[in-house]
């Protein structure tokens, strides 16, 4: 998917500066965003995502601007599909109506058409068993794999996850990137903020470095890792492979 | 064998142990009663129930339609006020406040009497079931208000925004989302104050609604039977109060999915 943003701009608070002059023109297959946090990361992805206006700037899809208004980005949302660090999947639901809710009352699947495709896919994650199970009862793994089926379920242009492992225990953070993985060889597109530097470097394509509000870095993961240019990006990877 | 008065931490008690305490409080709470009618030479007699079983079928059944009516009128009155609470509209904010704090802080029978001379007298409502079914609802709409804007303030602002992110509009959040998930949460609160009701509309019978209260003041004023009456009377709420605290505590396990 190719995405441009222009000139990207939010703050908080009419004060809190989140991001400033962020642009980005690349076509994307999959790509890590990473940062201390607090350094912008996540608006910049709900942004892309359509669940935050920026406050300037402009953000292009394959071309075609995006306009910030709800009307137009209920229907933006509709082809991409988002995961959240914790507490994204609705919890009066089932993992299994937490996947067809959405296919039938946003993308007008009929009922049995979801309840074959959630199980169908449900199934492939190896979550066939825990269908029935609300979300308080399945490991925090779990939920989050179910957040990526639902997320995909609807076949996204991309996939959206904002640090879908940082509320995990670190024994479920595999399980959670071996499927984000399998995804991507099947050709899914995503965006993932993550503080997985494993992950970034040799699962994702490209990487981005935000600190403070900007964009400091950009590039193929290989290069960016293999030779950071900035000092800040030097820092904080040094900081992070401290105790690796 | 355990020590038969005490269980441990986490311990689940036997079905001898469960019924031995259980008969244990029916004796001492006997043994209270017992003591206190022999003081006063009092022979506890409820014969009068048969005499008198019209009216107080019919006492019974004006106390429930009462409380039906309030919870209705005080549901409807509640979740105004909750909106109002969290009004942009300062008026509305204001006036929702200030009924809110007005309610909880003054006793129900200083309402009772003020809102009579309110309700009944300035704005016509002559027919006192009616009067008191209003004031009654004034009364719990106040609570109800508390009670909704608790759930409203505590849902989870994260579920909204996956709700957007599946890409919901307004009213796909609002009914698949945030009404399922304000029910679970109120409902419960919402049948436990269903018994304060029941108990509070006894007060009405200070404006001479004939209820079960009344009722009762006017059998036992004419057999000076109190005490029957009166235990009587705790029985009847009991019928009334005790399922309805059941019914609480079940929705409240049927709903506890969140934690």
């Amino acid at each position: 998917m190719k995405i441009k943003l222009e000139k990207i701009s939010k703050s908080f608070n009419s004060e809190q500066i989140v991001l400033s002059d962020v642009n980005l023109d690349d076509d994307i297959q999959t790509l890590a965003i990473i940062g201390p946090s607090g350094g912008g990361k996540s608006t910049l992805l709900r942004i892309v995502g359509g669940l935050l206006y920026p406050d300037a700037g402009q953000l292009l899809i394959d071309d075609k601007l995006v306009t910030f208004n709800e009307k137009e980005l209920l229907q933006y949302r509709k082809e991409l599909g988002f995961v959240f660090q914790n507490g994204g999947l609705f919890f009066h639901l089932t993992a299994l109506e937490n996947i067809t809710v959405p296919l039938v009352k946003v993308h007008h699947y009929t009922q049995k058409e979801a309840d074959k495709l959630a199980i169908e896919l449900l199934t492939r994650f190896g979550l066939k068993d825990d269908m029935y199970k609300r979300p308080a009862e399945l490991s925090g793994g779990q939920q989050q794999r179910v957040a990526i089926v639902r997320a995909v379920a609807a076949k996204p242009k991309m996939i959206l996850l904002d640090e879908p492992t940082s509320a995990l225990d670190p024994e479920y953070t595999n399980e959670v990137l071996d499927t984000i993985n399998e995804l991507k060889k099947e050709g899914m597109s995503f965006i993932i903020v993550t503080h997985e530097i494993g992950f970034a470097r040799q699962g994702c394509e490209k990487v981005a470095f935000l600190k403070d509000g900007k964009l400091m870095e950009y590039g193929l993961s290989e290069e960016v890792f293999t030779n950071p240019k900035t000092k800040e990006l030097q820092q904080f990877l040094s900081k992070l492979l401290e105790w690796n | 064998m355990s020590n038969p008065f005490l269980i441990k931490k986490d311990e689940k008690p036997s079905v001898a142990k469960i019924m031995f305490n259980i008969v244990l409080v029916a004796l001492i709470i006997y043994l209270i009663f017992y003591f206190s009618l022999k003081v006063l030479g009092i022979v506890l007699d409820f014969s009068f129930v048969i005499v008198m079983r019209t009216r107080i079928f019919d006492g019974f059944i004006m106390t429930i339609i009462i409380s039906i009516l309030s919870l209705i009128i005080s549901l409807a009155i509640g979740i105004v006020i909750a909106m109002g609470k969290g009004s942009s509209l300062l008026v509305f904010r204001y006036f929702s406040n200030a009924y809110v704090q007005f309610i909880r802080g003054t006793p129900l029978i200083m309402q009772i009497y003020l809102f009579y001379y309110i309700v009944g007298t300035a704005w016509g409502i002559s027919n006192r079931i009616l009067a008191g079914v209003v004031i009654l609802s004034i009364f719990e709409g106040a609570y109800i208000a508390e009670i909704i804007r608790g759930s409203l303030l505590s849902l989870d602002q994260k579920q909204i925004e996956a709700a957007r992110a599946v890409g919901f509009n307004k009213k796909q959040i609002i009914k698949i989302v945030i009404l399922p998930q304000m029910m679970a949460r109120t409902l419960p609160a919402l049948t436990g104050q269903f018994a304060s009701i029941i108990k509070d509309s006894s007060l009405l019978s200070l404006i001479a609604v004939i209820e079960l209260m009344q009722t009762f003041r006017e059998i036992t004023a004419g057999n000076y039977n109190f005490f029957g009456g009166y235990i009587f009377l705790g029985c009847l709420y009991l019928i009334l109060t005790l399922p309805i605290s059941y019914i609480s505590s079940r929705l409240e396990k049927s709903f506890a999915y969140e934690n």
